[in-house]
Parts: C-alpha cells; sequence; structure tokens
C-alpha cells in the first residue's frame, strides 16, 4: 500500500469503527456458537486460499459463501463474527493494516447482508423443506447486498491509496467480479439448506467441489503463462537468424493487439491476434540468412524465396490448435489493399481481416526499427508515412485505429541497434 | 515393414479393443441385460426420480470431458448416478428401488447421452463407459440392500462414513480399471500407470464423490430439485477442467509445430523431431517413466535441435551425430539457453544442455538426466536411419549403438529401443 494519507486513514478507521460498533452492539443471544465457530473457520480456509488479482494488491477469495451462509443460520451478529475471522487467514502477502481492514471491511458486508436479510422477510435459522423457495428472495438481496458493499469498500480505499496518475481498474472487470461473487455467494445458501442433514460437514461437502474448480482455474492459468512464455521464447529463437528483427514479433503483436482493442474485438480473437503476431514472421526460418540480412538490393530469385515467408509460416503453425483466423491473417500479412501484395495478390476486403490488422502493426514497426540497408525513422515521421499509404497499402480504419491507440498509449520504438555481428557458422562454433 | 512404423503400429493397436477391454465390455452389457430384465420384471419404483436422475446421468455423459493424457471421464453423470445409488430419501419419502433400478436407470442414461457423440462421430468410448458403470454398480449393489433395510439412517453420523467409503472404493474401482487398461495399450507398467492415475484422477474424483454425497443428502431437504442444483458447481468445476485440458493441448500443439520450424528451416530432415520424440517417450515409457516426466521428456525431444537456428547455415543434411563433440555441445548449450529463456521449462532445457553429453562421462561427473540419454539415443537412432523402412538398415543402426554403449549411450536404454524398433 505504500505510504497512506491522512484522508485514508481516517477511511480506514471509519470503517474498522463500525465492525467494532456492530459487534460489541451485539445482541450474541441464541447464537448457536458451535455454527459461528464452524463457519469462521471455513471463512480461513476461504481467506487463505485467496487468489492475487493484480500486482497492486486486489485479491479475491471466496469468504461470501462462508459469510452468507452465516447470514441464514446465524443472522446479523453472528455473520459479522464470522466475517471479522478473516483476521485469521494464513496469507503472508497483506501487511497488518490490510489485514485489519479487510477483517473489518467482512465483518461490516456481513452485518449489512444479514439486516437486508431480515428487511426482505428472510427468517434466521436452519432451512427446512417448506422453507424453499421463499427463502431465495431475501438471499439474493442479501449475497447483493454483501457484495456491493464489499466492492464499495474496496474501490474505496483502491482510489485513495493509489499512486497519483493511476486508472484504478476497468468496469468490465469489476462487472465480470461482481456477478462471479454473487454466483459464489449462492453456495452459502446450499450449506445453510444442508445444515439440517449433514451439520458441519455440509460445508466442507460443499467446497469440495468449489476448490477444486478454483484449483482447476489456477493450473489453467499457469499453464496459459507457460504457454506464452514458451511461444514467445521459440519466436525470439527464430529471430536470431535476423539480427535487426529482435523484438519485433513481440511489437507487431502488441500494434495488433492495440488496433484490435481499439476497433472493439471481442476478448478471444484479440487472443488469437496476439498469437498471430507473434508468430507471422516464423516462415522467415525457410529464408537463407544471407538473404534477411543482405545490406544491398535483393536479386529476383532472393525476392522469391522472402515472398514465400508467410506460406512456410502457415506450413508450420497449421496444426496448432487456433482460430483459423489466426492463420489466414498469418498467410496474408504482405497482401495490399490495392491488390499488389504476396502471395495471392487478394485486395480490399478480400483480404482476411487479422492480416489487415497485422500488415499496419508490421509495416509500422519496421518503419521505426533499424533494418541492414536504413536506420529507424522516427514515429512521427512513420505515422505520417501511414496515412500516406492508408487506402493504398493498408486498410485505412485500422491506420485511423492504430493512430489513435498510439495517441493514447504511446509507443516505444525499439533502442537503435549497434554495430551487427556476426552469427555463428558452423566453422567457427 | 518401417522399422519407425513399428513402433507407431503398437501404439495404434492401443485403439483397437484388447482382451482386457473386451472383458470390461462384455461384463458392463451383461449387467445391462441384467439389470434391465430385473427391474421390467419388478417394476419401476418412482418414476420421476428415476427421470430426473436418468437425465441429469445423460446430461452429464454428453458433456464428456477429455483430461490430459487422452483420458476421459464425465464428472457430472458419475456424481448423479452415485447419487441416485446412495439416496435415502427424497424429501420425507424414504426410495426404496433396488440395486438393479440404479444400474439400469445409469446405464441407458449413459447409452442416451452417448448418442448424439456417436451421431457427430466421435469415438463411442465404451472401455470409459462400462467402467463408470461398473462403478457405480459397486456402489449400488453394497448400498441398496443396506437403504432398502433400514439397516442405515437416522442421523448423518451413521450414513456419512458408509457413504464416503463407498465413494472412495468406487473411485479406486475406476482409477485401477483405469490403468489395467493403459498398462494393456501402452505398454506402461502398471504401478506406474496407477500412479499417473491417481495423480490426475484426484482432483476430478474428489469434486465427484462430493457431488454425488450432496445430491444423496440434498434431496432429503430440497427434493429431486437437489439434483439439478448440486449439478451446478460441478459444471462450473468441469467448464474450468475443460479449459486446463484445453490449454494443456494447445501447449503441445504449439511445440511441435514450432519444433517443426527446424525442419522448414532446412536445419533438420523432415520429420525428424516428431521421429525423434515419439521414439524418445516410447523408450521412456518402456523405462518406467511417470507421466509428468514423459511430457517433459516429449518436449525436450521435438525441441532438441532448436540450438541449430542459432547458426548461420544449417548442418548438411541436419544430422548432429555427424558433428564434432564440441559443435554437438554448443547446438545443445543455444537450444537449452532458448528454452530456458521461457523461464518455465528449466527441467525441459537442462535435458536439452545435456543430451549430447555421454551417458557415462570420462570425468566421473554427475552423468546426464535419464531424459537426456533417451534422446541420445534416439536422435542417433534417427539419424541413421531416418524415414527409411529397412528393417535390416533398423538392425543395423541398433548394433552400431550397442558397440558404443560404453561410454556414449546408455546400455538400457539402447536395450529398450532394440525391443521397440527391431522385431
Amino acid at each position: 500500500m505504500g505510504r497512506l494519507s491522512r484522508v485514508a486513514w481516517l477511511y480506514i478507521g471509519i470503517v474498522v469503527a463500525a465492525a467494532v460498533v456492530m459487534i460489541a452492539v451485539g445482541p450474541f443471544g441464541g447464537l448457536d456458537w458451535v455454527q459461528v465457530g464452524a463457519l469462521g473457520l471455513l471463512l480461513v480456509a476461504c481467506e487463505s486460499s485467496a487468489t492475487l488479482l493484480n500486482p497492486r494488491g486486489l485479491s479475491w477469495s471466496a469468504n461470501s459463501i462462508a459469510s452468507l451462509a452465516a447470514v441464514v443460520l446465524c443472522g446479523p451478529v453472528g455473520a459479522a463474527l464470522v466475517g471479522c475471522c478473516t483476521l485469521f487467514g494464513v496469507r503472508r502477502s497483506p501487511s497488518p493494516v490490510q489485514r485489519v481492514f479487510n477483517a473489518a471491511m467482512f465483518t461490516v458486508c456481513a452485518y449489512l447482508a444479514g439486516r437486508a436479510f431480515l428487511l426482505f422477510g428472510g427468517h434466521v435459522g436452519v432451512p427446512v423443506p417448506s422453507s424453499f423457495p421463499g427463502v431465495i428472495g431475501p438471499f439474493a438481496a442479501a449475497a447483493v447486498v454483501h457484495v456491493t458493499v464489499n466492492f464499495a469498500l474496496v474501490r474505496g480505499v483502491f482510489w485513495l491509496t493509489r499512486e497519483p496518475g493511476t486508472t484504478v481498474g476497468r468496469l468490465g472487470l469489476d462487472l465480470k467480479l461482481w456477478l462471479t461473487d454473487v454466483g459464489y455467494g449462492a453456495f452459502g445458501l446450499l450449506i445453510a439448506a444442508l445444515w439440517g442433514v449433514l451439520g458441519p460437514f455440509a460445508p466442507v461437502l460443499v467446497l469440495v467441489p468449489v476448490f477444486v474448480a478454483r484449483w482447476a482455474v489456477a493450473q489453467f492459468a499457469a499453464q496459459q503463462r507457460a504457454y506464452e512464455a514458451t511461444v514467445s521464447a521459440l519466436c525470439q529463437a527464430v529471430e536470431t537468424k535476423d539480427f535487426y528483427t529482435r523484438g519485433h514479433s513481440e511489437r507487431v503483436s502488441r500494434g495488433a493487439v492495440m488496433i484490435s482493442t481499439e476497433i472493439g474485438m471481442r476478448a478471444e480473437r484479440v487472443a488469437a491476434i496476439r498469437y498471430a503476431g507473434m508468430l507471422h514472421d516464423v516462415g522467415k526460418l525457410g529464408v537463407p540468412t544471407s538473404v534477411l540480412q543482405k545490406r544491398s538490393a535483393l536479386t529476383d530469385d532472393e525476392y522469391a524465396a522472402v515472398q514465400l515467408h508467410p506460406m512456410r509460416g502457415l506450413d508450420i503453425v497449421r496444426e496448432i490448435g487456433f482460430l483459423d483466423e489466426a492463420l489466414a491473417g498469418i498467410m496474408h500479412h504482405h497482401e495490399r489493399i490495392d491488390g499488389r501484395g504476396y502471395p495471392m495478390g487478394l485486395a480490399g476486403d478480400e483480404i482476411p481481416e487479422f492480416a489487415r490488422v497485422l500488415a499496419v502493426a508490421d509495416a509500422f514497426d519496421a518503419m521505426t526499427s533499424d533494418r541492414s540497408y536504413r536506420g529507424a525513422r522516427p514515429v512521427p515521421e512513420a505515422i505520417a508515412e501511414m496515412r500516406k499509404c492508408a487506402g493504398q497499402q493498408f486498410d485505412p480504419a485500422f491506420v485511423d485505429a492504430f493512430i489513435a491507440a498510439i495517441e493514447r498509449l504511446g509507443w516505444t520504438p525499439p533502442e537503435s541497434a549497434p554495430a551487427q555481428e556476426p552469427l555463428p557458422t558452423i566453422e567457427s562454433l | 515393414m518401417a522399422a519407425a512404423g513399428r513402433y507407431e503400429h503398437r501404439s495404434a493397436q492401443a485403439h483397437a479393443p484388447d482382451s482386457g477391454r473386451w472383458l470390461l465390455v462384455v461384463f458392463a452389457g451383461l449387467l445391462l441385460i441384467w439389470s434391465v430384465t430385473q427391474t421390467a420384471v419388478t417394476g419401476v419404483h418412482d418414476v420421476h426420480a428415476a427421470l430426473a436422475f436418468g437425465a441429469l446421468i445423460a446430461f452429464g455423459e454428453l458433456l464428456r470431458l477429455n483430461l490430459p493424457g487422452d483420458r476421459e471421464a464425465a464428472p457430472i453423470a458419475s456424481a448423479g448416478a452415485i447419487g441416485y445409488a446412495l439416496l435415502l430419501k427424497i424429501g420425507d419419502t424414504p426410495v426404496r428401488n433396488g440395486a438393479d433400478q440404479v444400474i439400469a436407470v445409469t446405464a441407458i442414461a449413459m447409452i442416451v447421452g452417448a448418442l448424439p457423440h456417436l451421431a457427430v462421430g466421435r469415438p463411442a468410448r465404451l472401455t470409459a463407459m462400462s467402467a463408470r458403470l461398473l462403478a457405480v454398480a459397486c456402489v449400488a449393489i453394497a448400498f441398496r440392500p443396506l437403504a432398502n433395510d433400514s439397516a442405515i439412517g437416522g442421523k448423518w453420523w451413521d450414513e456419512l462414513p458408509v457413504m464416503l467409503a463407498l465413494v472412495i472404493v468406487a473411485w479406486l474401482f475406476e482409477a485401477v480399471v483405469s490403468a489395467l487398461m493403459r498398462t494393456e495399450a501402452l505398454r506402461t507398467k502398471f504401478v506406474v500407470a496407477l500412479g499417473d492415475e491417481f495423480r490426475v484422477q484426484i482432483p476430478i474424483g474428489a469434486a465427484t464423490g462430493a457431488s454425488a454425497l450432496l445430491i444423496a443428502f440434498a434431496a432429503e431437504v430440497m427434493g429431486l430439485a437437489a439434483v439439478a442444483v448440486f449439478a451446478a458447481p460441478l459444471l462450473v468445476t468441469q467448464v474450468a477442467l475443460r479449459r486446463y485440458a484445453g490449454i494443456r493441448a494447445t501447449y503441445l500443439q504449439t511445440v511441435r509445430a514450432l519444433a517443426r520450424s527446424t525442419e522448414v528451416g532446412g536445419y533438420v530432415e523432415a520429420g525428424h523431431s516428431a521421429r525423434v520424440s515419439r521414439l524418445a517417450v516410447a523408450v521412456g515409457r518402456e523405462l518406467g517413466m511417470r507421466e509428468a516426466a514423459l511430457l517433459e521428456l516429449e518436449y525436450a525431444a521435438l525441441m532438441h535441435d532448436i540450438g541449430q537456428l542459432s547458426l548461420r547455415d544449417p548442418v548438411p543434411g541436419g544430422a548432429t551425430v555427424l558433428v564434432a563433440r564440441d559443435e554437438q555441445r554448443r547446438i545443445a548449450e543455444y537450444g537449452a539457453e532458448v528454452i530456458g529463456q521461457a523461464r518455465v521449462l528449466d527441467s525441459v532445457a537442462d535435458i536439452v544442455r545435456r543430451q549430447s553429453d555421454p551417458s557415462r562421462p570420462a570425468d566421473r561427473s554427475q552423468p546426464p538426466p535419464l531424459s537426456s540419454r533417451i534422446i541420445r539415443a534416439a536422435n542417433a537412432y534417427d539419424d541413421l536411419v531416418g524415414s527409411s523402412a529397412d528393417a535390416s538398415r533398423a538392425a543395423a543402426a541398433v548394433e552400431r549403438l550397442r558397440l558404443d554403449t560404453g561410454a556414449e549411450y546408455d546400455p538400457a536404454v539402447v536395450e529398450a529401443l532394440s525391443k521397440l524398433v527391431v522385431p
């Protein structure tokens, strides 16, 4: 969290004070301490398995399950006590201040959710067969209140402790998380419903599928990271052939993502174009190194060899379970809008959308980096050149989108390349 | 017959049902006939429950899940069927159907759920279905008499331990059957296959078993609505597992594809990486390597020549066995550097780095890992034989490797390799 401003301290103080008041006022009569204890333990288990969502310390856990089960079984005060158990979560990352704030926050959320449950006509206690479906409405109200208060308080603390000039986050992410949280909250009702037949074993059984799901999500994320790292490492290996294109794939991928985000492509298509950008030049492996690094003009034969690289690239990546669009993008990224490109000489809308996006990002990076036959051009000059070629070489819509994105987010061209070192040959090894 | 073709041929046989598989399927078929006849004679108890559970099982069978390592599971179908077998009460009404009805409903629902798969041309996967049905039958045959005689029931602490034990037995049964099938099909050692099976199946088995228990208990409170409500968490689990299996598959495809970049670049002969990795994995399996280690071996074997990309011009013919030791070592070193950059495949990088080291170093230093020794032998074999289909050439290549087992190649690896390529 860094150092806190006075306003932030005040905010945290108010939340903690509210939590203390809610618990201190009670009443504690009629509380089943076995329930409170079991649900408290459950909450500690959830809190201890929290996953970090972003590097600034926003993390997510399934705490709402335990709190909302407590809302039904023990009422607002019991739920507040359960929420308070967040304090004992076995986690290394939060600082003492964060830990106290989180505990206070979950206490407040649970208490207010409990109040909402009563307000909407819910009855506290173990549900019986006749409680269904009447209990669902009040429970949904409690879940919505719990999650919304939680989000508001977290947003507040992030806003007060943010570093100057940074935005707190995107709304899309928020909405998705909000829905996930409300969905997980529903498990709270299942725990409460099963308490009558299974007692304290209800939470254990309900949580097994939930935890396995989260384990699988974590595995998926880990595999995804490993996958990206591997693809990027292999792309770099391909680039070692041509000294001047070092980092080119990475930058084209970034540019293509900027364009496709700017024009509002769906997330999975953006992911596909990212890989397409990384892999678009893989086919250059089939081009002899001497041709790639040549300083003078190419002969016709050499030019023909270069022109083959999109097809060779397609050959290599064809077997990856990609979207077909990404393959089309790799194959056609050297087509021109006026039909004078290669390998097929497609024109205008015949060229797949991915290929038109990649062509813009590819040409822009080529212009702003050093090549064996010329130095890099500055970004404004490259933008002017792109504008000039829009309509002949590039799709004007994507050029505009790219320029808009660069103006908003900036563009870091590669550092100037030092004098060329020859690659080792088999004799010099 | 082709040397390379021969070990492919053996793994192709895996897909044809062999004795163990036939036995399993026939047994499941007999069980189906017995249960359906028996149910037809005695009549169906509580048609609503039978239909509700049947629908859940068919739905679960429709949403089969492919797990890493060419495994298949249908967690929702299994949970539904075991939940049905363990049912004590729906609301306040005790459930009195026999084991035969549980098995009949499960079997018919599984077949109904499998039909759409057949309709779109996917394999029926009879073995996996039979194993699932037999696991459910174990639970039903053990539990239904207890439930119907009211021998247990009343409080959760009498019921839960028995049910939990049965769920675990069913899970163990499926794991053992699956391991036996894999032993037969892939020439894995049974103990190794069972260990792999446990590792892969524990998370999904835990989720399935817990859901089965939840369905059985929740039916007392919520009636048949419990069937739908408690299948929901499992659906979430299944979606997550499917994405996990998906990215694993894409990962392997990508590494396979990018490993071919050395071929497109003219650095190695076409098909070399794929052949070396197939042979290396077969040898690794023969030597009893675990599945996780086999995956690393496969990655390393696919990328073992990636270091050649750092060369300005390809080695003539791409045959690294023909270039000098130091050059081989440099190529391996470059390859390991490339793979190491990913930071997630460190052990793969290590295998690639040490692939050119002799299996018994002269200076008595640490010998290279088994995977490196396997890749070294498989690579040398493929450099000598290539895609040739000549059996005498295969035998001659193995002979040449044998001559060098003193220091260069690991004798155990060469023996395993020879078992695979020479009849």
